[in-house]
């Protein structure tokens, strides 16, 4: 039997095939830093200053990172620490930009794109001028160190970019679905629940895993106002820089593993995300 | 069930100067199925949305079952809608569909289910109910959205275009069975559509609108045989009336020949208005015309013929019965057999004879 042709009409294999190089090897670069990091890891100290593989991969380096040395920062509590800060503030965003995407996009409200651009002006403030004034109130307000500190600010972050995004995904929802669920009866809660939210869920969970992957890796903020007890993952990576010999093959094991829950999160979350947005609801 | 009264009502799109529906002033029987027909941007749309309460009132009011609803929301009007993309809750299959409203109302399960599959087996939707809309065929989908509307025992259908995304086949079988339905549950429908034939077979009376005014409303065959206005006469019926611009005085020449029509005073312009199936076609006649076109349907054919009137070449159709032997190019001889209407300028019908 003859092969179907996966050329579209008019097009040169020549150019087909020097696109898909193309694209592979973009990726191929991209990836490079991981791979690098992640063949690292495995190796010995020797080895991973010297550049070279003479002594083969191993486990070892990340037996290493799981015991630290008493009175500094453990991957334990900075685990716990991050997973607190990510999941809480990622939560009370949703909970605030769901109403508030529904109010800009639904039934806009008066001057909604005044809104939206009070929004994302926030984000137009370079993070090291917003540092002073954080610092001095919340050394005032006693919230140096602690985990509140960071789950607030992470939520001022988040916030604008969870609106922008699960506005323009509540836009996706056809108008007349709307208009239904207002004719059979449901309340605005009802109408967020049941009609709203299931279509418009790949969107949400992809705001919600943006969100997570900001919190997680956020490191500015982390190291100026939270030096101690509430550190998170990124403090805990760089913790396992020593002063004393390499430590390069035992830094790429602890960047592999705080990058790891992110990865796992966002390879989870890809199949619910790619599902079809509305399939169905119109003709 | 109820009747609907529009009463002077307007609305005024923000942003724009002319008003989207004008001082519509409508009143619906108790188990009437009243049709809104027009073309687009006629306002029929707009009306319906303003009953549903999608669409606020700039100016008069609505009455549904005599009671003013032009401040309720559309949650309390206790009506239900078909809309023309059927908006059926993607994520819920169809039992749940056609319960959604039953359960915002708090109606329990046992009787929801009981109400659902009574509708079901009205509708043949029995075998489909755990399915997904999107595995449905475009025909299910349109009866689970009537089955929606119908569950709830609304005071009022309101029905947007719900059959224009139906293939034509199916359309005109699912025409048949709507009206069916609507006599039966004897539920006060307003039905909008901008396809003059579905609002001839289903409405028991049509209101034909224009740029947001109310032309007339009217059973069907009054429509048809005495149209208000110019427009009503050229938007009902297909194909479209014969109109020649002519000059009255006592009588009205088309194509050089004189036609009385009694009762007529004489001065100015009008519109001389014919339908197609007063065009009688033969070697005899008054009128001279030669024809362009000829197409036959099996049951009737259409002539497109060309007169010379007034100096100038105009177009008219006549319906002929088949078997019709004339060519494209001949040269024939036409008269008017039957109704014909006289339009004063502000084109509005005058007279009605019968030649």
């Amino acid at each position: 039997m003859k092969r179907g042709t996966r050329l579209g009409v008019g097009e040169r294999r020549s150019a087909a095939l020097g696109i898909g190089i193309l694209a592979w090897l973009v990726a191929l670069i991209w990836i490079f830093p991981v791979a690098w990091t992640l063949l690292t890891s495995f190796k010995t100290e020797q080895d991973a200053a010297a550049q070279t593989l003479h002594q083969g991969l191993s486990l070892g380096r990340y037996s290493d990172i799981g015991h630290s040395t008493p009175g500094t920062l453990s991957l334990q509590t900075a685990f716990t620490n991050s997973l607190v800060v990510v999941l809480v503030s990622t939560l009370i965003v949703l909970l605030l930009a769901l109403p508030a995407a529904y109010a800009l996009a639904i039934r806009p409200v008066h001057k909604w794109r005044d809104v939206l651009f009070f929004f994302i002006s926030t984000k137009f403030l370079p993070v090291v001028a917003s540092i002073f004034p954080i610092y001095v109130y919340a050394e005032k307000w006693n919230l140096i160190g602690t985990r509140t500190i960071l789950i607030i600010l992470y939520i001022a972050i988040n916030l604008p970019l969870a609106v922008w995004m699960t506005r323009s995904f509540f836009m996706e929802v056809p108008r007349e679905l709307i208009e239904a669920a207002e004719i059979d009866g449901t309340s605005i809660l009802n109408q967020l629940r049941s009609v709203i939210l299931p279509i418009a869920a790949p969107g949400i969970a992809a705001t919600a895993l943006l969100c997570v992957i900001f919190a997680w890796n956020e490191y500015f903020y982390a190291l100026q106002l939270n030096f101690a007890s509430g550190s998170t993952m990124p403090q805990w990576v760089i913790s396992n820089v020593s002063t004393r010999g390499n430590f390069l093959a035992k830094l790429s094991a602890a960047s592999i593993v705080a990058c790891l829950p992110v990865v796992l999160a966002g390879w989870a979350a890809q199949k619910r995300m790619i599902r079809g947005l509305s399939m169905g609801a119109l003709k | 069930m109820a009747s609907v009264q529009y009463q002077d009502a307007t609305r005024l799109y923000p942003g724009t100067t002319k008003p989207a529906v004008n001082k519509l002033e409508l009143s619906i029987d108790d188990g009437e199925l009243l049709v809104l027909v027009g073309p687009s941007g006629s306002g029929k749309s707009t009306a319906l949305r303003m009953l549903a309460g999608l669409e606020p009132l700039d100016d008069g009011r609505i009455l549904i079952g005599g009671k003013d609803v032009s401040q309720v929301a559309p949650r309390a009007r206790d009506i239900a809608m078909v809309f023309q993309n059927y908006a059926l809750y993607p994520n819920l299959d169809v039992a749940q569909n056609m319960g959604f409203a039953l359960k915002q109302q708090g109606v329990p399960k046992d009787e929801r289910a009981r109400r659902v599959k009574e509708v079901a087996q009205l509708l043949d939707l029995e075998p489909y109910l755990d399915r997904k809309p999107r595995n449905l065929s475009g025909g299910q989908r349109q009866r689970v959205a009537m089955g929606r509307a119908i569950v709830r025992h609304p005071q009022v259908y309101l029905m947007d275009e719900p059959l224009s995304n139906l293939d034509a086949k199916l359309r005109v079988q699912t025409r048949a069975e709507l009206v069916e339905l609507q006599m039966r549950l004897a539920v006060t429908t307003v039905y909008v559509t901008h396809d003059q034939v579905e609002a001839m077979t289903m409405g028991h009376r049509v209101a034909v609108l224009r740029d947001g005014d109310l032309q007339q409303v009217d059973p069907p065959s009054k429509l048809y045989h005495e149209p208000a206005n110019v427009f009503v006469a050229g938007f009902i019926g297909s194909p479209a009336m014969n109109m020649l611009s002519v000059s009255v005085d006592h009588a009205v020449e088309i194509a050089g020949t004189q036609i009385r029509i009694g009762g007529l005073d004489g001065g100015g312009r009008g519109t001389l208005g014919f339908r197609p199936e007063t065009v009688v076609i033969g070697a005899e006649g008054p009128i001279p015309a030669r024809i362009r076109l000829v197409e036959d349907l099996g049951s009737e054919v259409f002539v497109h013929l060309v007169v010379d009137h007034e100096g100038e070449e105009h177009r008219i159709v006549a319906k002929v019965e088949p078997p019709f032997g004339g060519k494209v190019d001949e040269n024939v001889r036409l008269t008017l057999r039957g109704t014909v209407h006289l339009f004063d300028a502000a084109e509005a019908r005058r007279a009605t004879v019968t030649l």
